[in-house]
This record gives structure tokens, C-alpha cells and sequence, in this order.
């Protein structure tokens, strides 16, 4: 079919017929190939890392490689890089299926990829030579604070005129999620990276906002990151190619419509979370916590959405990897999306903050939900935009395995690591003097971090060979279309 | 002119206020959603877009629409 469709196309445009693409492909398989440079760059650095917290040596005394430079690095790559240009390919392709109309603009679309691109490349270079301005998720200065806000401007507006000139009458859920996740970003990005330079031709800058206030904007910036880059806009890719790889529409639509509403409201108010115990408002931090309770209830609705999406088809999980992940996706989603208002309570939060357990429960999220579905969606898209079948099943197997043996360990190791740090941190004796000096809290880390490591670098593993797969698979598309055109003109020879 | 805002500086007022105006919307918007077998059909319908591009083979447009 495929091999047919493609020769008869090969021979319109040969005999001089002026075929346009119906859709624009193009910008989708360019973001999906950074994604995936940006993944496995991103994930290496995460695995240095976590080395180097179980190795000190591994710093080398190398300032630029330290570990404090080089975690912002693997922050950006991971979640800009990687999750920002899956968001980019996805949703593009994603908004072009479902209003069956052409993106907006084919230079614009290129324009927001280049700059979100470099805008991710450079953050990275100038996080390792110490360019920071300290704050989590947003350490990118201002000039590429600018280049960033102007790239999303561009992608609201691509993604706005796409849906405007729409052929389908009704707006398909998931891009409700993707707009939100756009127009949220851009409040976001701007109010919490509001500086002034400390010169024209500085680097540094001072943030506009000032003590409580400051980390007040800080949080309410870095849970929203969560909330809508990391979990709406995923929603948003899950509402679309659950339901295609598993060839049944999604299971309520009318559940879908409620998940949307109360997600999108409840998210924005829980930020204060992460500042219990401190010189926030004691009203401010129950609020958060308060709001993050009521969270579970549309994320769990949009979970048993997707999990019901497969009645019927559950037979498919043995013999289709691609579901596979999506699966264990949502199955993580629900995980975390459990843990995160557990973890928001304040009793709990005063044993697991400032532990390894809260990265444990974001990697839950980022590896087990977000990175998850990615693969997931990139597997069933990947054929489609290089008009051929997956190199090889096996490794799609393989890279599942290792994915989730990887995600499993690193998460466990984890809860041992921040439960018993808290508990280490916490404890004291008879006279109530700090029963562990803070070094004994160090050592006792090391074992976990060192299980951490190798689960990370499992995951690493299976992205590599994600990597490899794709790059075959293009080759292999390549190879089938100079095949047909080598038909064609043979055909054409005999005419 | 716009004394009147100044009530909702006032915690006390504000957070009642806030809690009955989301409560009335999120009961507004389930009601919406899950009233009206009519309704509730036509959104039931949306959840068919995805598929509404493929052909009737079952063969995806993507890859046809591709070369």
C-alpha cells in the first residue's frame, strides 16, 4: 500500500503534475529528530550526574562539569529539549490531523524552530561556563528569556490561525490541552523571568520580584511547568495517539471535557506546595496543598480515561510494544499524580522535602509519564513521516524493557534515598540533640545513588537504541524510495 | 468609583466569594456536559475526529498524503 501510494505519486510528479502536501510534515520530522538528539543528550547528562553524586571524582575539579552546572544543563536538555520539541512535533502534527487543514505558516513554523533550538543549545553552553540566573527550570538569561518569549509568541499565533482556518467544524479536545499548555507557558515565562539586565551588554540580571514574593513567583512558575508543559500538553498528546494506536476513539468524551476544565483550573493554584515551612503565608501554603489534593481528581478521571480507551483491546498489549508504553505511561501518571498531593500535605512534606525522594517523584513523572507516552507517540508517528514501517520491532521491545526496568530502580532507589535521608535528618536522641551528624546523612545516600545511576543509565540505553531504530528506519525509507523511483524511471524508459 | 473593589481585598470576603463562584461554575459545566441526551451525543461524536482522516481501508492519510 504504502510502496503503491508512494509509486503513484513518485509518478505524478515525474509526468509534471504540481502535487502540494497536504499537510506539513516537514516541521514534524525535524522536531522529532531533536527531540530525540536533545533525549539522548540531555539523559547522558543526568546519567553523569547522578555519577557524579555517587562518585564524587567524577567532578574532576573541572568547574564546567561540576555538578551544580552541569543539572541545569540536564534539566533544560530533558525537559526543553527533549519534551519542549516533542511537544513541537506532536502537536503540530496533531492540530493538522484533527482541523484537516495545513499548518498556518511554513516559515513561521521553521522560525519556531530554530528558535526554540538554539534558544535550548545556548542555554546549555552558557549554564556550563556558570551564565545562570538561579532560577529551577528557568535559568536561561535574559537575552535568551527574549528569544524564547518571541519563539512561543510565534508558535501561538502558528498554532491559533491554525485552528481558525480549521475544515473540521468542532476543536478536537487534545488541542485544547496544547493551547492551554501554549497560553499558560506564555504567562508563565514572562512573569516569572521578569529582570532588569544590569547592563546592555551583561548577562546578569536582577529578578523583579523580591524575598517571599520572589520565591513565591519562582513556584508558582515551577509547579505550573509541571502542570502545563510537562502534564496538560502530554494530555494532549495522549487524547490523540492512544485512541489511533489503539484504534478506538477515546473512552468519554464528555470526561475528557471535565478532565480539561478542572486540570487546567486546579494547577495553577498549587505552586505554594513546594514552600512549606518557610516564610510563606501559613494561608498561602494550605491553600496550595488544599488545591493539590483536589488535583487528584481530574488527573485520575484523564488516567481511567485513557486506560479505558483500551477495552477491548487489551489483547494488543501482548503483541504491540508502541502500547505497551502507552500503558505504563498513564499507569505512572497515576502513580505520580497519587504521590504529588500525598507529598503536598504538610506533615509529609516536612519529612520529604529537600530529599531525594521529591527527584524521586519527578522522574516518576518525567521518565515514567512524560517520557513514556513521548516514546510511545514518536513510535506510531515516525512510520507515518517516513512513509515506511519501523526499522525493528525488537528493539521497540528491548528500549520498552530497559525503559521501565530503568524507571522502576531509579524511583525505588529513590524512596529508600529520601525516606531514610528525612528520617536520618529528623531523628534525635535522648537529650533531643540531632541524633546523625549531617555526613552520616551523606553516607548512607551512597548506595541508593549508586542504583539510581545504573537505573538511569538503563534508561539511557533504551533511548540510545531508540536512536539507532529511527535513524534506521529513515534509512531504510530512503532506501525503499530510490527503489520506486528507480521503477519509475525504468517504466518510463519502456514508454 | 471603584470603592466597591476594595471588598475583595478583604480575605474574609474574597475566599467564601471565590470558593460559591467556582463551585456554581464547575456544577454549571458538569451539568452542561452530562445533560441533555442530545447534547450529550453530539459531544460523544467529537471523540470520532481522529479517524475522520483516515481511509476506509483503514489506511492512514499520513502516509499518503506524504508523497
Amino acid at each position: 500500500m504504502v510502496a503503491s501510494s508512494a509509486l503513484g505519486s513518485t509518478l505524478g510528479s515525474t509526468l509534471g503534475s504540481t502535487q502540494v502536501e497536504q499537510y506539513n510534515y516537514d516541521i514534524v520530522r525535524k522536531f522529532t529528530i531533536m527531540a530525540l538528539v536533545w533525549g539522548v543528550l540531555g539523559m547522558t547528562a543526568g546519567v553523569y550526574i547522578a555519577s557524579e553524586l555517587a562518585w564524587p571524582f567524577l567532578n574532576f575539579d573541572i568547574a564546567e562539569i561540576t555538578f551544580g552546572r552541569l543539572r541545569p544543563v540536564h534539566t533544560t536538555l530533558v525537559i526543553f529539549g527533549f519534551g519542549g520539541s516533542a511537544l513541537f512535533a506532536t502537536s503540530y502534527y496533531v492540530v493538522q490531523r484533527t482541523c484537516q487543514t495545513r499548518l498556518f505558516s511554513d516559515g513561521m513554523a521553521n522560525f519556531t524552530f530554530w528558535g526554540w533550538n538554539l534558544s535550548v543549545g545556548l542555554a546549555a553552553i552558557s549554564y556550563m561556563f556558570g551564565y545562570t540566573q538561579a532560577r529551577e527550570y528557568a535559568e536561561m538569561v535574559w537575552p535568551i528569556d527574549l528569544l524564547i518569549a518571541v519563539t512561543w509568541v510565534v508558535y501561538l499565533v502558528i498554532y491559533v490561525m491554525t485552528l481558525r482556518k480549521r475544515s473540521q467544524p468542532h476543536i478536537y479536545v487534545a488541542n485544547w490541552f496544547f493551547i492551554a499548555f501554549i497560553l499558560a507557558t506564555a504567562l508563565l515565562h514572562i512573569f516569572n523571568n521578569m529582570a532588569v539586565p544590569v547592563h546592555m551588554f551583561s548577562l546578569e540580571s536582577y529578578s523583579l520580584h523580591a524575598g517571599v514574593q520572589d520565591a513565591m513567583t519562582q513556584w508558582w512558575y515551577g509547579h505550573n511547568a509541571v502542570g502545563f508543559f510537562l502534564t496538560a500538553a502530554f494530555l494532549g498528546m495522549m487524547y490523540y495517539f492512544i485512541p489511533k494506536q489503539v484504534g478506538r476513539p477515546v473512552y468519554s468524551y464528555r470526561l475528557s471535557i471535565i478532565h480539561f476544565w478542572a486540570l487546567i483550573f486546579l494547577y495553577m493554584w498549587v505552586g505554594g506546595h513546594h514552600l512549606h515551612w518557610t516564610a510563606l503565608p501559613d494561608w498561602t501554603s494550605t491553600l496550595a496543598a488544599g488545591f493539590s489534593i483536589l488535583l487528584l481528581m481530574p488527573s485520575w478521571g484523564g488516567m481511567i480515561n485513557g486506560i479505558m480507551t483500551l477495552s477491548g483491546a487489551w489483547d494488543k498489549l501482548r503483541s504491540d510494544p508502541i502500547i505497551r508504553f502507552m500503558v505504563v505511561s498513564l499507569s505512572f501518571y497515576g502513580m505520580s499524580t497519587f504521590e504529588g498531593p500525598l507529598m503536598s500535605l504538610k506533615s509529609v512534606n516536612a519529612l520529604s522535602h529537600y530529599t531525594d525522594w521529591t527527584v524521586g517523584h519527578v522522574h516518576s513523572g518525567a521518565l515514567g509519564w512524560v517520557a513514556m507516552i513521548s516514546f510511545g507517540s514518536f513510535y506510531h508517528l515516525i512510520p507515518r513521516l517516513w512513509g515506511t514501517k519501523m526499522y525493528s520491532e525488537a528493539l521497540i521491545f528491548a528500549h520498552f524493557w530497559l525503559a521501565t526496568i530503568g524507571i522502576v530502580l531509579y524511583i525505588t532507589a529513590l524512596w529508600v534515598a529520601g525516606i531514610g535521608q528525612g528520617l536520618l535528618l529528623r531523628a534525635f536522641d535522648e537529650y533531643g540533640n540531632l541524633a546523625y551528624t549531617f555526613i552520616e546523612t551523606v553516607s548512607f545516600l551512597h548506595q541508593p545513588y549508586v542504583i539510581r545511576a545504573f537505573g538511569g543509565a538503563l534508561f539511557l540505553t533504551g533511548t540510545l537504541l531508540m536512536g539507532y531504530n529511527t535513524v534506521m528506519t529513515i534509512r531504510k525509507a530512503k532506501k525503499e524510495q530510490s527503489e520506486i523511483d528507480a521503477k519509475v524511471a525504468a517504466k518510463l524508459a519502456n514508454a | 468609583m471603584f470603592e466597591w473593589l476594595s471588598w475583595f481585598t478583604r480575605m474574609e470576603n474574597t475566599k467564601p466569594f471565590v470558593l460559591v463562584l467556582f463551585s456554581i461554575t464547575f456544577v454549571l459545566i458538569l451539568l452542561y456536559v452530562f445533560t441533555n441526551r442530545n447534547r450529550s451525543k453530539r459531544l460523544e461524536s467529537y471523540k470520532n475526529i481522529p479517524f475522520q482522516d483516515d481511509d476506509e481501508d483503514g489506511q492512514s492519510k499520513d502516509i499518503k498524503n506524504e508523497q
